[in-house]
């Protein structure tokens, strides 16, 4: 079964067959990675833009990575040393790339949709890297990939995404993704940080941290994202730590065998102590790692061409 | 049980002949060779590989390494291909460095399978040789690629395909040939 349309642009919508198939195939990258040479000759024929219209550590680097393991060739694009200075529109921008011939673009941009505007200009797949507080598909997709790893399923694993919810596209993916795959999924931060009508996407809500750790298997911490806070959402970084930040002290609320997720980057200190983030039962930097498995499953999924099957022998 | 369709090349018996005779042949081959494993292409090639492993194991008192290759990601059809194959995962355990490896495939045709396995196992090491064997040689290659043992060799042409089917994956051990509607280079494979 392969994946339904040639895009990724988010996860909701998709289904456990879809989701299941890229957490196979990542599975399939992940063991190349432990290889002498990292690296397969498969999409040797594929050029892959990374426009970064947002500034990104770990999704940009991964995704690179992911396009070089695979023998892709990539070309990168940010905001800060390009014409979008001169005031060039994304349209023109696009365009004049896509003009270039290339087969494939990563893209992050501060609005939600502009990966499905994209789609509309371009012959090429389009993959969403996070846009606006909308969706961020191949974040919550290797969360997915590291926790099945560690419990073998994502069915009936109860779930606590805490923080800022609102301005947050990996909560929007991780909640429509895992609760396609049987995961139940709470939430929790203070109502200023939670989207309106946000029990509509099937999650419980809750206000008090205590209540939405009591139970849970896995907890992941978000960011509190001061760059897109115009306004003031809680009166201080100590209070909101205090009510809302991930301790010691609170983790044996949990579930035993319990698991520590942050999609980073962190602040320390504020929705994460310092001890959790360390401690041994966090996975942050496997997902990092598995991170650019994953991706590299995205790119081999996405990047079938047109023509006949053909016997090898 | 049913009389099977298309001719049959070999029967149960067949197989298990000229595995212990490709079993053999490795040994003659590299009997002062301290290094051997065998590596099977997956799907079926692996199946092959572990049953000569096991002949070669019995013969010898010896364990010989085998390793599983799916060189999926190797192929140089991948961009003209409608929709991506599954991959399995490639699976070798042991170091590659200074060994002789003897590659095991079912069925060699136009030798592009090998040409893909021959790089993916040069990028896990440098191994002192690579020999290949084959159940199946059925001709019409298409690289300058040869076996250094087979089973049964034969002539087909494009409009005939190779069946061969394995109790780990079919539930009964037949190799046939059967005359196909249009020419086997675009037939599906499964």
């Amino acid at each position: 079964m392969p994946l339904r349309s040639k895009h990724l642009l988010g996860l909701e919508g998709m289904g456990k067959e879809e989701i299941n198939l890229i957490l196979d195939t990542a599975d399939t990258f992940r063991e190349i990675l432990e290889r002498p040479i990292k690296k397969v000759p498969t999409l040797r024929a594929v050029t892959v833009v990374n426009l970064f219209y947002e500034s990104s550590t770990r999704t940009r680097i991964s995704f690179e990575l992911a396009e070089k393991r695979l023998s892709a060739d990539s070309v990168n694009f940010s905001t800060d040393a390009s014409s979008v200075k001169k005031g060039e529109t994304l349209k023109d921008t696009v365009r004049n790339i896509a003009a270039m011939k290339i087969d494939m673009v990563v893209i992050r941009h501060r609005s939600a949709g502009t990966p499905h505007f994209l789609t509309q200009l371009l012959e090429a797949s389009i993959i969403n890297a996070g846009d606006g507080a909308h969706e961020h598909p191949t974040q919550a997709l290797l969360d997915m990939y590291t926790l099945r790893k560690k419990y073998g399923k994502l069915k009936d694993l109860r779930i606590a995404i805490v923080g800022d919810i609102r301005h947050s596209r990996v909560a929007r993916s991780n909640i429509w993704g895992m609760q396609n795959m049987g995961a139940k999924v709470a939430i929790c931060g203070p109502t200023t940080l939670l989207p309106w009508e946000v029990e509509k996407m099937g999650v419980e809500v809750y206000h008090n941290l205590d209540e939405a750790l009591s139970g849970a298997d896995v907890v992941m911490a978000l960011r509190i994202q001061l760059e897109r806070q115009q306004s003031s959402y809680f009166p201080t970084l100590r209070e909101y730590s205090q009510l809302f930040g991930i301790t010691r002290d609170r983790l044996k609320l949990l579930n035993k065998d319990f698991t520590i997720m942050h999609p980073g980057p962190m602040n320390r200190g504020v929705e994460i102590a310092d001890d959790v983030a360390d401690g041994p039962y966090s996975v942050i930097l496997d997902q990092v790692t598995n991170g650019v498995a994953v991706r590299m499953a995205v790119l081999y999924l996405l990047s079938g061409g047109e023509g006949k099957f053909e016997e090898s022998g | 049980m049913p009389k099977p369709a298309g001719t049959v090349i070999l029967d149960k018996k067949g197989i298990q002949r000229a595995l212990t005779r490709i079993a053999h042949d490795i040994l003659e081959k590299n009997q002062y060779s301290k290094n051997l494993a065998l590596v099977g292409i997956r799907s079926r090639g692996a199946f092959l590989a572990e049953r000569i492993a096991k002949i070669l194991g019995e013969t010898e008192k010896t364990e010989i390494p085998v390793g599983f290759i799916d060189i999926t990601l190797y192929r140089d059809d991948i961009q003209t291909r409608l929709e991506q194959p599954v991959i399995q995962k490639s699976e070798l355990m042991f170091d590659v460095v200074d060994k002789v490896i003897v590659l095991v495939d079912d069925v060699l045709f136009t030798g592009r399978t090998i040409r893909a396995a021959l790089d993916e196992i040069i990028d896990f090491g440098r191994p002192r040789a690579i020999q290949l064997a084959v159940l199946i040689d059925r001709g019409n290659r298409e690289l300058p690629i040869q076996p250094d043992y087979v089973g049964k060799a034969v002539a087909t042409t494009l409009k005939e395909e190779v069946v061969v089917k394995l109790t780990e994956s079919d539930s009964q051990d037949l190799v046939t040939l059967m005359k196909l509607s249009k020419p086997t280079k675009y037939a599906l494979k499964k």
